[in-house]
């Protein structure tokens, strides 16, 4: 019967894994567009970026997984078609959009932690722009913002078992369905173990990130 | 023939004034310390001419070219103003080293990537041996391989020195070089730059340590107030000083 539930368990965890790589995927580089919008010199571009961040950061994750799946076919047009593939495509948009707008915070905070007189002396050196964000500033934001993605990253772990609210079988649905199915509690409660390795080693790599980074201040 | 001419420079912050109508040029090799109380004006000045802030008003010529010109937005152009910049090197008070890069990185990371951006042709090889010779004009032989945390503030104003020296600019700007540093720490910074005039470096330093400037110093101009009030030969300057204001900020250092 472990063996039994540890297998369908591990199947729900692919789904989990796939939504958590996934979202990373698409969160991680679109969170650096959002922060340089919210940053940019151009107004218009500045609100939009902003209004962005207020409304994901403003509403329930659960409430734009619902928005994302339903909102499209209400309007006439199910562009995520339908089944397991399209249930899992408006999850993974959904998170990404989410995540982003919190990554984009904390970008932007590394970014304008850089003291202005490393791009500075970058300037006065010749560099280009390109230059000095890719050789100066970029390696000292990414030992700023360490420790608070890493934060937002575990919390994307256990964020995934929202998925279940449009029947995606995540972690958490394949415990739950031994309730529903033949009243077992302890599935459920047993996917907590699952969680906590999975963090286990995210928290490992992000130690050995911290580590790596450690050769300058 | 002035290596460096400047005319008519202003500059506003919203409504303050913080530079009128500075005029000064200077010779090729040699050195110019400009002197006076924080808030003169000084430092704005510098980053004028590094091209860090945009004045209002005047020019700016290099060799009888004009890199900036006010009235001219054709001398404003980014890309311009960045090959411009290469005129000017400038020495921060705060040092500024790139913190993930060892000391001698720091001296060669611009030239290389200019090297591998613009396609100069230049030996990656040959940047590294210049990048070694000029850390060990700067007596830091032994903290080539060394992260500026690993170095004292001294140390770190040497390796800075040697990275701006490192674009061979035609005028090395330096910007209250040893504020920061401990006052132990200040004589091996001066010493490096009184060896750089001594090789006839076209220098402009903003300095506070005025037995420096009056020694080091080809030429000397007192800031106050965003106006050039005095300037002059050093033994002029400080030991015979025209202006009530002049005369009164010297008062302040008597005995310095």
């Amino acid at each position: 019967m472990l063996l039994n539930v540890t297998l369908t368990l591990l199947d729900g965890l692919g789904t989990t894994v796939q939504i958590f790589l996934l979202t990373l995927l698409f969160a991680l580089p679109l969170g650096l567009v959002i922060a340089f919008g919210s940053m940019s010199k151009v107004a218009p571009l500045r609100w939009v970026c902003n209004l962005l961040v207020w409304v994901v950061r403003g509403t329930p994750l659960m409430l734009q997984l619902i928005g994302f799946m339903y909102i499209p076919g209400i309007l006439g047009h199910n562009i995520w078609g339908g089944g397991d593939v399209g249930r899992m495509t408006a999850t993974v948009v959904a998170f990404s959009i989410n995540y982003a707008c919190y990554f984009s915070v904390i970008y932007r905070g590394g970014i304008q932690g850089v003291p202005l007189g490393q791009r500075e002396a970058a300037q006065v050196l010749g560099m280009t722009k390109r230059q000095i964000f890719f050789k100066v500033t970029l390696l000292q934001m990414i030992k700023r913002i360490v420790p608070p993605m890493s934060n937002e990253i575990i919390t994307l772990v256990k964020d995934t078992s929202l998925a279940r609210i449009i029947a995606v079988y995540e972690l958490t649905f394949t415990g739950y369905s031994y309730m529903k199915s033949s009243g077992l509690v302890w599935p459920l409660l047993y996917t907590g173990v699952f969680y906590l390795l999975f963090v286990g080693i995210l928290t490992l790599l992000f130690n050995f990130i911290e580590r790596k980074l450690s050769y300058f201040r | 023939m002035a290596i460096l001419d400047v005319q008519h420079i202003e500059k506003s912050f919203g409504s303050t004034k913080v530079l009128r109508d500075i005029n000064f040029s200077l010779a090729e090799g040699q050195v110019l310390a400009i002197i006076g109380s924080s808030g003169s004006g000084k430092t704005t000045l510098l980053r004028c001419l590094n091209f860090l802030e945009t004045p209002d008003k005047g020019t700016i010529s290099v060799r009888d070219e004009v890199l900036f010109d006010a009235a001219d937005p054709a001398t404003q152009r980014e890309g311009e103003i960045r090959r411009k910049r290469l005129h000017f090197g400038l020495v921060f008070q705060n040092f500024n080293l790139f913190p993930q890069y060892t000391a001698l990185e720091n001296v060669t990371l611009a030239r290389e990537l200019m090297a591998k951006g613009e396609k100069t042709g230049e030996d990656p090889a040959a940047i590294r041996a210049e990048g070694e010779r000029l850390l060990a004009q700067m007596g830091l032989k032994d903290r080539m391989g060394n992260y500026p945390h690993q170095l004292s503030g001294g140390q770190q104003q040497r390796v800075a020195i040697a990275r701006a020296l490192a674009m061979r600019p035609d005028i090395l700007c330096f910007d209250e070089p040893t504020s920061a540093l401990d006052p132990e720490l200040t004589g091996e910074v001066l010493r490096v730059i009184r060896g750089l005039a001594d090789q006839h470096t076209t220098m402009i330093i903003v300095t506070h340590e005025m037995s420096f400037a009056r020694d080091v110093a080809d030429q000397v101009i007192f800031m106050d107030g965003g106006v050039v009030v005095e300037e002059g030969p050093p033994e002029a300057v400080f030991g015979n000083p025209q202006q009530e204001r002049t005369k009164q900020f010297l008062e302040k250092y008597r005995g310095d």
